[in-house]
This record gives structure tokens, C-alpha cells and sequence, in this order.
């Protein structure tokens, strides 16, 4: 029997080869095109008249900004678009800074310093997102009647805050877990106070997971309809309320309801496009080094 | 300036019925001022959770720690005036080397051009003037580490803490660093605490070496002194490259033999045996003190590592029904070959520990 010698061949690596390389770019695109289409056509219905957004779906009509202007525009006794945007912006800003606020020293104190049972700590945190909200609403809405805040903006940047908590405080601990120790020990013997610790040595390291953190905040935040609806659904309200009220009884309202859409969507978009680099290096671990 | 002192100082991890670990335990050490300590042990030995509680970064479970007769057992790292030098370095990533430099002095309210001007002068004793504006990602690791060096010596410490600054360099630029922290050492006169796994830059930095084991001293003396007088067993074995032969012998008497060599004993050696009721011994031998001779102990070669100026035989001595293995170094080049049979004697001191026990037989330093 011959002895064949010959050099070992290196494992196959998935789109190491030309064509699956091709392939594989090509299945990519198609999922991307079939994720980004929805949106495509929420905005191409937005610049379309009435009647031809109800009429069969086509490329083909003469854009117009009436949509826009119309769903834009104040009307007396219901909430407006200016109205709705601002109070979205409040509320999220608000209840995102809140979160930061507490989620920074709890995640230091789990992640730094973990005290005796804090995977037990860590999982009451997001134990508290167990629960269907809808499981919870009664009682949520007898405390805010009885405190006098429904239909206030307070009571929303209240439970945004309680919201996101949890998530904040787990990702921010999972960055925290990253940095080397030594680099507080070595701020210690530096003499740096607590606050300097986390200000001056941690936050510049694990900044990219925070942006991420605080981005993903704002956009829960900002896309939350369920209590603004219930426990807010007039004058105060957000914008996720003002595009739902841009249903009509009667009549067509889907390019309306486009254009509104696309406003409430905007704003996430950039946001998203804007910090688009950062949120990835954040939430890819391994972000410091 | 500042001399050091433990005194039964422990860290004790896991109390209670759990059953408690010693990583520490009732370590006495004085440290002079403007002394150079070595802690050297193994991994697990303890030494740098010694170091750590003389940084304030460990709990002391038990008894104290002074630094200039001020105890310093709770005091917060901050409050010690010490200054540390990490394994990994730990410099700040976000700041410039300069500001890694001058944190310290910026953290204790120091003025801006106060500070530029002590980080300046850090910098030229460290060779690190066009590095100032750099951020540690863009130096190359013997760099960071005189950086983290630069971080110890800007803030003109009571003492410095070292631990294992230098094993994330390579082989190379590690001797010469080790050098470099010596001299710089001796020109600050700064009391210096080193720890590192490295019996050769123990013995070549410390002006005393303390080798630790299971958390407990075995034995702090200058390096010469643990060399020719190792106080048991485990620093018998600990110190020295390649180690010291240690031969398991049942005595006859007061006479040891390997195989059916008897060893040359000092008397007062021979004399503690004949009045000990331990009936074995360990028999330590360095390789440069045993050698070729005509009728000595035969040997027969298994390895030859010829490193130029000497070389190290290794071979398999007969002893007590079975084979152990010897090492011994020749001067200059050999013409040994392993499957020689050669023949061995003994041409230098011989040390002699109880084995049970480990304690060292004879003259203690």
C-alpha cells in the first residue's frame, strides 16, 4: 500500500470560497431589503395622496408634502404634533437621565465591588421585567389617580425610569465587569476619591457602553405606548400617542397615518444613524482595550 | 522615606465552618528604610496578597501593619502615601502619559505647572520626554512599563509597591529593566517592596529576599545568605537555578550515603544526627558543588545542557533500591555524552534537613 504524504488542508471557513463568498453577500442583501422595505414604503406612503395610497401599490405618482403639513398642524382641543414632540422629548430625556444617575453606581457597586448575593440583586433587577405590564396597570393607574398625576408627563418619566432600570443597570454591569481592576486599585492609591473613581478613571473607558446604554434608553423610552396611553391619553401626551391618534373613523387615512409614522420614526433613525458606530463598539464586548 | 513593619499580620479568607484559608499568615517582617525587599514564593505563596495588604487593598484579618510606626491596618490605600506598580501596568487609557503621570499630583491639588514640571522631571530620568502627549495604547510594553514606573516615582512616595512589574516584558528587555530599577532604586533611597515568581530577579534585585510558602515566611536574608544557608527545606529547593539536588537518605548511624557513597558530613552535623530520634534525612547538594572524580558516587548520563562557559549533567544515581536523578555542572565545554558512565564527588557543602520536618541540620545563619 502507497504512503500518500501531503501537507494538511486548512479547515474551510464559511465564505472563505469565492462563490459562497457571493452567496452568502447576496442572501444578506435580500434579508436586509425584506427588514428595510416596511419602512421604505411607510415613507413612500407618506408623500402619496389619499387616494393613491389606497388604490394599488405603485412607484408611479406625483410626491406631495400635504400628508406632512396636515398631520402637522394644530387643531384646537386635540394634541398636536409640536405638542406631542416635546413632551416625547421631556419625558425621555428626563427619565433617561434618571436612569444613568442610578444605574452608573449600581452597576459599579455589582461590578467593582459586588457585595455579598449581588447575582441575587442583579436578578431581582430584571426580575421586575417578568411581569406583563398590562398585568400591572390597574394598580399602576389607582396610584397615579390617587397621587393626582395622571395625565401628566411626571408619571411617565416616573415609570420610563422604572422601566429601563433594570436594563441599564445589566448592561452597564456587564462593561463595568470589563475593566481591569487594577485600574481602580491604581486610582485609589492615587488618591482618588469614589466619585473620582467612577468620573475621572471608569467613565472615559466604558463611555461607548454607555452611549449605548443611554441610546437604547431613549429609544424604549421614546417608542413606549402602552402607559402613555393608558395612564395619559390626552393633552400631555407623546408621540407614539399622537400617531395612533391620526386613525380616522371614516374615510382613508393610510398616508396620514404614513406621514405620521415617519415623523414619530425619524427622530430614532438619526439617533441611531448619528451613534451608530459607538452603539456597536458598546454593545460588541470587549470594547475596552 | 519610611521603614515597614508587619507584625502578625494575616488575611484569612472563608471564616466560619466553612473552614478558613490563610493567604497570609502572621507574616513578621521588618523592612528598612531605603531597603529593597524581594517577596519570592510560588504562585499561591501569598506574596503578592502581602503586598496588597500593605497597599490597603486587602483586609488585614489579623494583627498590623505600620509604615513609619504609624499603623496603617485601616487606613484607606489614599491615606498611606504609597505608591504602586501593577503587573499589567494599569495605566489609565483615557489620559495621555503625562496625565497618567500626574494624576496623583492633580488628585492631591497639586497646580497645574507645579505638576508639568514633576512630570517633566520623571520623564527625563525615565527616557520618556516624547512620549508625554502619547496615550499608553500607542507605546510598546517595556514603554507602559517605565510609564507605570514614572506614575510611582512622580508623587515621591513613602514607598514603593511592586508586583511582578516586569513579567509582561520579554526575556531581554527584562534584564535590562531589572537592572534599571535597581540603580533607579538606589538613587531615590526609596524603601521598595518587589514581588515576583522569579527566583533570579529575587536573588539579583533584593538587598534581602523574603520567600514565602502557604502564606507563612520561611525565611528573609540577604540573597547570598539563602543561598549558602537555606533555613529548610522548601527554600533549599526554592532558590537556586537549575535547583539543588535533594536526595531522600535513611541514616545508619551518623552517616548518610547516596547509594553506597557515605557524604562528608561537618561535625556538628554528624553530631545533631547521632542525637536525633528522625531516621531520615534530606541530603542537599548544589550542582556546582558536586563534580567528576575517580571513585566517587557512579553516575550514568541521561541529559547534557551545554550552555558555553559551563554545562549541567544530568544523570541516575543508584539509591536505596531505586534511581534518582543528579544533577552536576562542569566547567567550560564537555566532552560527556548522555549513556556515559561517569562517577561523582561531592566538592562543596553538603546541607542536611530533616525530612518530615524540613529543618535545616547544623549552623543556621
Amino acid at each position: 500500500m502507497a504512503v500518500f504524504s501531503r501537507s494538511p488542508k486548512p479547515e474551510p471557513v464559511l465564505g472563505q470560497n469565492r462563490a459562497v463568498g457571493h452567496l452568502l453577500s447576496f442572501v444578506t442583501w435580500i434579508i436586509g431589503l425584506v427588514f428595510f422595505f416596511p419602512l421604505f414604503w411607510l415613507t413612500v406612503n407618506g408623500f402619496k395622496e389619499e387616494s393613491v395610497a389606497s388604490a394599488d401599490p405603485t412607484l408611479r405618482f406625483d410626491p406631495t408634502l400635504d400628508r406632512f403639513a396636515e398631520v402637522t398642524e394644530a387643531n384646537s382641543g386635540l394634541l398636536s404634533f409640536a405638542e406631542a414632540f416635546s413632551n416625547s422629548l421631556w419625558v425621555v430625556l428626563i427619565s433617561t437621565a434618571f436612569v444613568m444617575v442610578l444605574a452608573i453606581p449600581a452597576a459599579y457597586a455589582l461590578s467593582i465591588r459586588p457585595m455579598k448575593m449581588w447575582r441575587d440583586v442583579l436578578f431581582f433587577f430584571i426580575s421586575t421585567k417578568f411581569l406583563p405590564i398590562v398585568g400591572i396597570i390597574m394598580p399602576v393607574w389607582i396610584i397615579a389617580r390617587d397621587l393626582n398625576l395622571l395625565g401628566t408627563r411626571t408619571v411617565l418619566v416616573v415609570l420610563y425610569t422604572a422601566m429601563n432600570l433594570p436594563l441599564a443597570v445589566w448592561m452597564l454591569r456587564s462593561f463595568f465587569a470589563e475593566v481591569p481592576k487594577e485600574l481602580i486599585e491604581a486610582a485609589q492609591i492615587d488618591g482618588c476619591s469614589l466619585l473620582g473613581q467612577i468620573r475621572q478613571v471608569l467613565l472615559p473607558i466604558v463611555a461607548p457602553g454607555v452611549a449605548a446604554t443611554a441610546l437604547l434608553c431613549v429609544i424604549f423610552a421614546w417608542n413606549e405606548f402602552f402607559f402613555a396611553l393608558q395612564l395619559n391619553p390626552t393633552g400631555a401626551s407623546t408621540i407614539p400617542v399622537w400617531v395612533n391618534s391620526q386613525q380616522k373613523f371614516q374615510g382613508q387615512f393610510i398616508a396620514t397615518l404614513s406621514a405620521a409614522s415617519v415623523l414619530a420614526t425619524l427622530p430614532v433613525v438619526i439617533a441611531g444613524w448619528i451613534a451608530q458606530k459607538r452603539m456597536i463598539r458598546g454593545l460588541a464586548m470587549g470594547a475596552i482595550k | 522615606m519610611a521603614e515597614v513593619r508587619y507584625e502578625k499580620a494575616s488575611r484569612i479568607y472563608g471564616f466560619g465552618a466553612v473552614g478558613e484559608v490563610r493567604a497570609v499568615n502572621q507574616l513578621d517582617l521588618d523592612i528598612a528604610d531605603g531597603e529593597l525587599l524581594v517577596l519570592v514564593g510560588p504562585s499561591g505563596s501569598g506574596k503578592s496578597t502581602a503586598l496588597r495588604m500593605l497597599a490597603g487593598l486587602e483586609t488585614v484579618n489579623e494583627g498590623s501593619i505600620f509604615i513609619n510606626d504609624v499603623d496603617v491596618t485601616l487606613k484607606p490605600p489614599q491615606e498611606r502615601d504609597i505608591a504602586m506598580v501593577f503587573q499589567n501596568y494599569a495605566l489609565y487609557p483615557s489620559m495621555t502619559v503625562a496625565e497618567n503621570m500626574g494624576f496623583a499630583l492633580k488628585q492631591a491639588g497639586v497646580s497645574k505647572s507645579d505638576r508639568r514640571q514633576q512630570v517633566e522631571e520623571a520623564a527625563r530620568i525615565l527616557d520618556l520626554e516624547p512620549y508625554l502627549d502619547r496615550k499608553p495604547k500607542n507605546l510598546s510594553g517595556g514603554q507602559r512599563q517605565r510609564v507605570a514606573m514614572g506614575r510611582a516615582i512622580v508623587r515621591s512616595p513613602q514607598v514603593f509597591l511592586m508586583d511582578e512589574p516586569l513579567s509582561n516584558l520579554d526575556a531581554k528587555l527584562r534584564v535590562q529593566t531589572r537592572t534599571e530599577l535597581v540603580d533607579l532604586q538606589a538613587r531615590l533611597g526609596t524603601t521598595m517592596v518587589y514581588v515576583t515568581h522569579d527566583q533570579v530577579e529575587a536573588m539579583t534585585m533584593g538587598h534581602r529576599v523574603a520567600v514565602l510558602d502557604h502564606g507563612v515566611l520561611q525565611q528573609v536574608d540577604s540573597p547570598r545568605t539563602l543561598y549558602s544557608q537555606p533555613a529548610n527545606l522548601f527554600v533549599a529547593g526554592f532558590i537556586g537555578s537549575p535547583a539543588m539536588n535533594l536526595i531522600e537518605v535513611d541514616r545508619s548511624g551518623d552517616t548518610l550515603s547516596i547509594g553506597t557513597t557515605a557524604v562528608p558530613l561537618p561535625d556538628d552535623v554528624s553530631a545533631q544526627i547521632r542525637s536525633s530520634d528522625v531516621n531520615t534525612f534530606v541530603v542537599g547538594v548544589r550542582p556546582e558543588h558536586l563534580g567528576l572524580t575517580d571513585d566517587g558516587i557512579p553516575a550514568s548520563v541521561t541529559v547534557v545542557e551545554e550552555l558555553g562557559s559551563e554545562a549541567f549533567v544530568h544523570t541516575e544515581v543508584a539509591h536505596q533500591g531505586g534511581t534518582l536523578t543528579v544533577v552536576v555542572r562542569v566547567e567550560g565545554e564537555t566532552n560527556i555524552r548522555r549513556g556515559d558512565s561517569i562517577s561523582i564527588g561531592v566538592a562543596g557543602p553538603v546541607h542536611v534537613f530533616e525530612a518530615q520536618s524540613g529543618i535545616r541540620l547544623g549552623a543556621s545563619a
